[in-house]
């Protein structure tokens, strides 16, 4: 971290306490506790590795040991099976980006880096809990239980594709897992997710919604909507932003002169946090704070993980053109994978060869897959006309007819 | 059968149905305590509490996200937007989620909610308190969009849109919110989607209107009756999908149709409705199709009477096209 060019930050000068009191997390971050830090400053060109600010919740030290004070209490298997999740994330990151290249799917925006945060929060739900993604949090849902062939064949757009070759690649959803419908519009899911726990909490049910975006989303009309309503209404939802560093070419300090991402929270009477994105221990602690925050009835939370995106922001993007891949080498030190393996090897008798088994296996099942789905036909040009409407109005079923008697397009599968 | 206005009979159907149906929450700006700044839900909030008409926060983004989440859950949420004017805050949750959920879900969401606004100039409302933008949503795949003219129409096609497995807009014409008064069937009364209802037959030419401007229809058919022209009127009353069939058949017999709406002339619905029935009534016409709409100007203050497609610019054209 010392070799980050970015300016001290000021959230060094938080009170310590905040980290430090034995009840880390969510739940004692409130308004009241925040004034202090709220104090107007220069707007400060924050960096999202400022993990070490004492406000920063965080549990996987560099020693690979865990902070007794914020560790979430895993069992060995609990540990390995994260891990093979990561990895498992990693590996299709990996796979996809090189199909997109080779011209075998449209497009892929992953989530390097980015594993622990995606990864941690979804596990820190319960099964009754709901999941509104953003688009990079793949690996929450199959961790929530996707079928890996369901998210390849949307890669795909097949016939078998959740969406129906309707989408782009990476807009899946799967109700059985509790993950809503992803769209590509900035921030659109953030009052939905807002209304959907409302209506729980309207009809007495006991869950909670949890919302995915970037930092970015945090400039967006929604997510002031979305904060402002959960507010005022105290819905139970959990508000997990990824700061990973950039919305496409802009930088965080583009998005807000606030001095964190967290701090926004005070603004909508409910607490924010900043966590260390990069420490899945870290990022499960204070999701479970914000799920029982919820259960208890005390409304929202915000969570900023602190995370980098150590890709581009899709495979349409090149971020050499806005960033030296050399700034990027100290966020690749803190690559979450590297940190939750080191900790593996030193407590759970990991080896690299059962890393590269693992690896192997899930490789196995990757290309199992996309075979699989290579292999499926393209959606019926009739369905074009499907779920528009429940029912197929009679200008629809007009055009559907004039497209299926005209003439093909070219390369039509 | 009992007398009402439209906003007593909009206020009628929503009682009717959130008696019936516990799903059925009502959302918006001032649509609690005092019922709203039409008194459409006036008293609701007094039988049905704080959980179920609820005040929310002054954003009509947040209404309509917030709403669509309800909609995800199993509620059928009904939001009010306070003026059709102030709804374009919410049109990307509309246009890019409301409109889209349940196709780029493959089908396995859909997130049904009714939008209530009232629409339409008359009431000296000037730019924002005026315009009638239907087109705008028609032009967006998977929207219904429905506008009564008359209070039984109203609560009839207010149940069905409550009932319809859709997303639909409810667009009031606040012009005749009390102007227009009439029988209002007790209880449970569906006035179905999609069809649309041929108010006055005649013979020689066939007007299209709908909303507030039914009302001018009828008044410039009746000058025009004196002239010994015999106008047939069709009421839409579902502006999309439309009822193809009853205007293809009426302008089939009359062989002439003029189009009537508030909203500006360019790309509106009339320039559908005419290229539809030249698709698919072309061999049966003796005159151009002619549109009475408003301008392509924003909605003028002072000068709205003169914007508006009354009776005074109705007239002439039904002439025209029936002599031409």
């Amino acid at each position: 971290m010392s070799s980050m060019s970015a300016p001290k930050p000021a959230a060094t000068e938080a009170p310590a306490a905040d980290a430090l009191d034995g009840s880390n997390g969510a739940s004692h971050v409130g308004p009241a506790s925040r004034v202090e830090s709220l104090a107007v400053g220069p707007a400060v060109a924050r960096h999202p590795g400022d993990t070490k600010a004492a406000d920063v919740v965080k549990c996987l030290r560099d020693d690979s040991t865990l902070d007794p004070r914020t560790d979430p209490g895993l069992s060995s298997a609990e540990v390995i099976a994260l891990y093979e999740a990561m990895l498992r994330t990693r590996v299709l990151d990996d796979r996809l980006v090189a199909l997109q290249r080779q011209g075998r799917i449209g497009f892929h925006i992953g989530s390097l880096g980015e594993e622990a945060s995606i990864i941690g929060s979804a596990f820190a739900l319960r099964p009754q809990d709901w999941l509104f993604p953003c688009y990079r949090e793949f690996g929450g849902a199959l961790w929530r239980g996707m079928p890996l062939q369901r998210y390849v064949d949307n890669m795909f757009g097949n016939a078998n594709d959740p969406a129906k070759g309707r989408q782009m690649p990476d807009h899946y959803c799967f109700r059985q897992a509790k993950v809503t419908s992803i769209s590509s519009p900035i921030g659109t899911q953030i009052t939905q997710a807002v209304g959907f726990a409302w209506a729980a909490k309207l009809k007495k049910d006991d869950l909670a919604a949890i919302v995915y975006f970037g930092e970015g989303a945090t400039s967006s009309n929604e997510f002031h909507n979305g904060l402002n309503f959960a507010g005022v209404f105290k819905t139970p939802t959990i508000f997990f932003c990824r700061n990973n560093g950039w919305a496409i070419s802009v930088p965080t300090e583009r998005q807000t002169a606030s001095r964190t991402f967290a701090e926004k929270a005070v603004a909508y009477g409910m607490p924010g946090v900043r966590v260390d994105g990069n420490d899945i221990f870290a990022v499960i602690k204070v999701t479970r704070d914000a799920v029982e925050r919820a259960a208890r009835g005390e409304g929202s939370t915000l969570i900023e993980a602190m995370t980098y995106r150590l890709s581009g922001h899709s495979t349409s993007d090149d971020p050499k053109a806005y960033r030296p891949d050399g700034t990027v080498d100290p966020w690749r030190a803190q690559d979450p994978m590297a940190r939750l393996r080191r900790y593996l090897h030193k407590h759970h008798g990991w080896t690299d060869a059962r890393d590269k088994e693992l690896e192997a296996s899930l490789d196995a099942d990757l290309r199992e897959a996309i075979k699989a789905a290579e292999a499926t036909a393209g959606p019926s040009l009739e369905s074009m006309f499907e779920d528009v409407f429940a029912e197929v109005p009679w200008h629809l079923a007009e055009q559907r007819d004039e497209l299926v008697r005209g003439p093909r397009a070219k390369g039509h599968p | 059968m009992p007398q009402m206005n439209m906003v007593q009979a909009i206020n009628d159907a929503l009682r009717f149905e959130m008696r019936k149906d516990p799903r059925v929450v009502l959302m918006g700006e001032d649509v609690g305590k005092v019922g709203g700044v039409f008194r459409v839900t006036q008293g609701l909030f007094d039988e049905f509490g704080d959980d179920r008409v609820i005040d929310t926060p002054l954003s009509e983004g947040g209404i309509i996200g917030t709403a669509i989440g309800m909609a995800l859950y199993g509620l059928v949420p009904v939001p009010e937007i306070q003026f059709g004017d102030f709804i374009f805050p919410a049109y990307d949750q509309i246009v890019s989620e409301l409109a889209k959920y349940r196709y780029r879900s493959g089908g396995e969401f859909s997130a049904k909610l009714v939008i209530r606004t009232p629409v339409g100039g008359g009431i000296r409302g000037g730019h924002y308190h005026s315009q009638s933008p239907e087109a705008q949503f028609i032009h967006v795949a998977g929207l219904k969009v429905v506008c009564p003219a008359t209070p039984a129409d109203a609560k009839g096609l207010l149940l069905a849109s409550i009932r319809d497995p859709d997303p639909v807009l409810f667009f009031e014409p606040k012009r005749v919110y009390r102007a227009a008064k009439g029988e209002v069937p007790e209880g449970d009364f569906v006035v179905p989607l999609g069809k649309a209802n041929v108010v006055k037959q005649g013979g020689d030419v066939t007007l299209v209107a709908w909303g507030a401007m039914l009302y001018e229809a009828l008044d410039a058919a009746q000058k025009a009756a004196e002239k010994g022209i015999d106008c047939e009127v069709v009421d839409l009353r579902t502006l999309w999908p439309l009822d193809i069939d009853t205007i293809v058949q009426s302008v089939k017999k009359t062989g002439r149709v003029v189009v009537v709406h508030e909203a500006p002339k360019s790309c509106g619905l009339g320039s559908e409705i005419v290229a539809l029935i030249n698709e698919k009534a072309f061999l049966h016409l003796e005159a151009p199709p002619k549109r009475v709409t408003g301008f392509d100007t924003p909605f003028p203050y002072t000068l709205e009477n003169e914007y508006l497609p009354l009776s005074h610019r109705i007239l002439p054209a039904v002439v025209e096209t029936a002599q031409y």
